[in-house]
């Protein structure tokens, strides 16, 4: 967070966590997807739920997905825009526990070829947002800086091998946290940075032997 | 960002900075951009500003028509009428309404530090502003000072109505419009804190209730009342008066509050003016249009 997320940011109304702040959310799913979305199903948590509709959150998580920006004056039409570009929208009611921040929404996204991904985000207040879980296993970040998800077998090196490439391409690492499912198993690393990653270092990592997927969100 | 007053005021007294400055360089160093280019991203939010009060459209109702023209008719009461708020006031309530209305319109405007809240600050600046004849560089230091206002709350407590009901948004914008005001009028940093510290307990456990979930009734008149609240407590400071309570303990003692709020009262749309017999009533008539 810095002072233009306080000041700011410059949208289309009516609220900031409820508005613009899904339509970070919906921006964020659809470039860890990373590819054209075809459906989306939609939860919608605690205030999200209770409020969402009056406050056009539906509307700005769809506007999110197909890529608007906060300040774009087609978040009121996004549901007619994805009929439009052939994204199916569905919604749903859903309690994701009381650990979870009140402005919640879970999204899986399905792609063109049976692909599909799942997220929940949470908008914080003034436009603010963290995604708080990806394909079921615990994260966290902001959206602000370009992140790199890497999903791996949990085994050694992995976190030397990733660390190296960013040296060696002079990126700073902002934030690191890593998760597995246990020992062994599914591991997660989500490293914020200073700095883009440039397209052919993230191929590079992509075919790594025990790396599962890579994923990666540029705020620019 | 800083993350308490106690921090800002000493690094202003070490430094010999103003509190805008001592913003600004943090800013910049968190940030890795230029004094410059943070100048000038600054000075485009305040020009964002002022055009969400210039674009106002009086014939705009909101989609679920409980709001609009509101403003335009305060305006022309205010022509016609020696209002009892007086002349600059009358102005500031004015500006309120017109950009808060054209929020809940889905127009463009400046979350400042939330949407719902968003008519406050402009109320307060673009009226100093044109009372005072001040550049719009100066106003931009001005919403330097505002910005680290809201950053010690945020960091704090929380600028979200759902987590700190309606204190947590307009009372955190009066905070802000309050330093910003008392920055403008040449109050030095003590008298910024003590500002903020009288706004923010002024509007202390105000709770966040609207009808139908929707950022209209009682938000759009409640960023009135933020903003006369900024121009009297910056009075206050500017007089001298001090706040008997640390502006950081107010912020303290605001985070708790919004924690003791039953969650009925935080942006849920089920308690408070939200749950009376004709908020319900206004709810289900809005259900049943759809």
């Amino acid at each position: 967070m810095n002072i233009f997320d306080i000041v700011g940011p410059v949208m289309v109304g009516p609220s900031s966590s409820h508005t613009a702040g899904a339509v970070k959310i919906g921006n964020v799913c659809r470039k860890l997807f990373g590819e054209e979305i075809r459906a989306a199903e939609i939860y919608l948590h605690g205030s999200f739920a209770a409020t969402g509709k009056g406050h056009g959150t539906d509307r700005a998580l769809v506007a999110g997905l197909l890529g608007l920006s906060v300040d774009d004056e087609r978040i009121p039409d996004s549901f007619a825009l994805a009929g439009e570009q052939g994204m199916d929208v569905s919604f749903h009611t859903i309690s994701l526990g009381e650990d979870a921040h009140p402005n919640s929404a879970k999204i899986i996204m399905h792609g063109e070829e049976g692909r599909s991904m799942e997220a929940v985000g949470a908008s914080l207040g003034g436009g603010r947002i963290v995604i708080d879980e990806i394909d079921g296993l615990r994260v966290n970040f902001s959206g602000e800086f370009p992140t790199v998800i890497i999903h791996n077998v949990d085994q050694p090196g992995h976190v030397a091998e990733v660390t190296s490439m960013l040296q060696h391409k002079s990126i700073n690492i902002a934030t690191m946290q890593l998760y597995r499912t246990g020992r062994g198993g599914h591991a997660v690393m989500v490293i914020e940075c200073d700095q883009e990653v440039p397209r052919q270092s993230l191929e590079w990592l992509s075919k790594l032997e025990g790396v599962e997927k890579v994923g990666y969100y540029s705020p620019n | 960002m800083f993350t308490s007053f106690k921090d800002i005021i000493r690094v202003c007294e070490e430094r010999s900075l103003p509190f805008w400055k001592a913003v600004l360089l943090d800013d910049c160093r968190e940030s890795d951009i230029s004094e410059e280019a943070s100048f000038e991203k600054m000075k485009s939010i305040y020009l964002a500003m002022k055009e969400s009060d210039a674009n106002y459209d009086p014939n705009l109702r909101s989609a679920s028509k409980m709001v609009g023209r509101d403003a335009e008719k305060l305006r022309l009461y205010q022509q016609d009428h020696q209002m009892l708020c007086g002349g600059f006031s009358s102005r500031v309530m004015v500006r309120a309404l017109r950009v808060a209305e054209s929020n809940a319109c889905m127009k463009r405007i400046v979350a400042a530090p939330t949407a719902g809240s968003c008519g406050v600050m402009p109320a307060v600046l673009v009226t100093v502003q044109e009372a005072r004849g001040l550049s719009d560089e100066e106003m931009t230091r001005a919403l330097y000072v505002a910005s680290g206002i809201g950053g010690i709350i945020a960091a704090r407590a929380s600028l979200a109505g759902a987590e700190g009901g309606c204190q947590a948004e307009i009372g955190s914008a009066s905070a802000m419009a309050a330093g910003a005001a008392v920055y403008l009028s040449g109050g030095d940093e003590h008298a910024i804190a003590d500002s903020c510290a009288m706004a923010l307990s002024n509007l202390m456990g105000l709770v966040c209730d609207p009808v139908a979930g929707l950022v209209e009734v009682p938000c759009v008149k409640r960023n009135v009342i933020g903003a006369m609240n900024a121009i009297s407590s910056a009075d206050l400071a500017l007089a001298g008066i001090r706040s008997q309570i640390p502006a950081d303990e107010v912020v303290d003692a605001m985070k708790s509050v919004g924690h003791m709020m039953a969650p009925q009262l935080r942006e849920t749309g089920q308690g408070g003016l939200a749950a009376t017999p004709t908020g319900q009533r206004l709810c289900q008539e809005l259900m049943e249009e759809k």
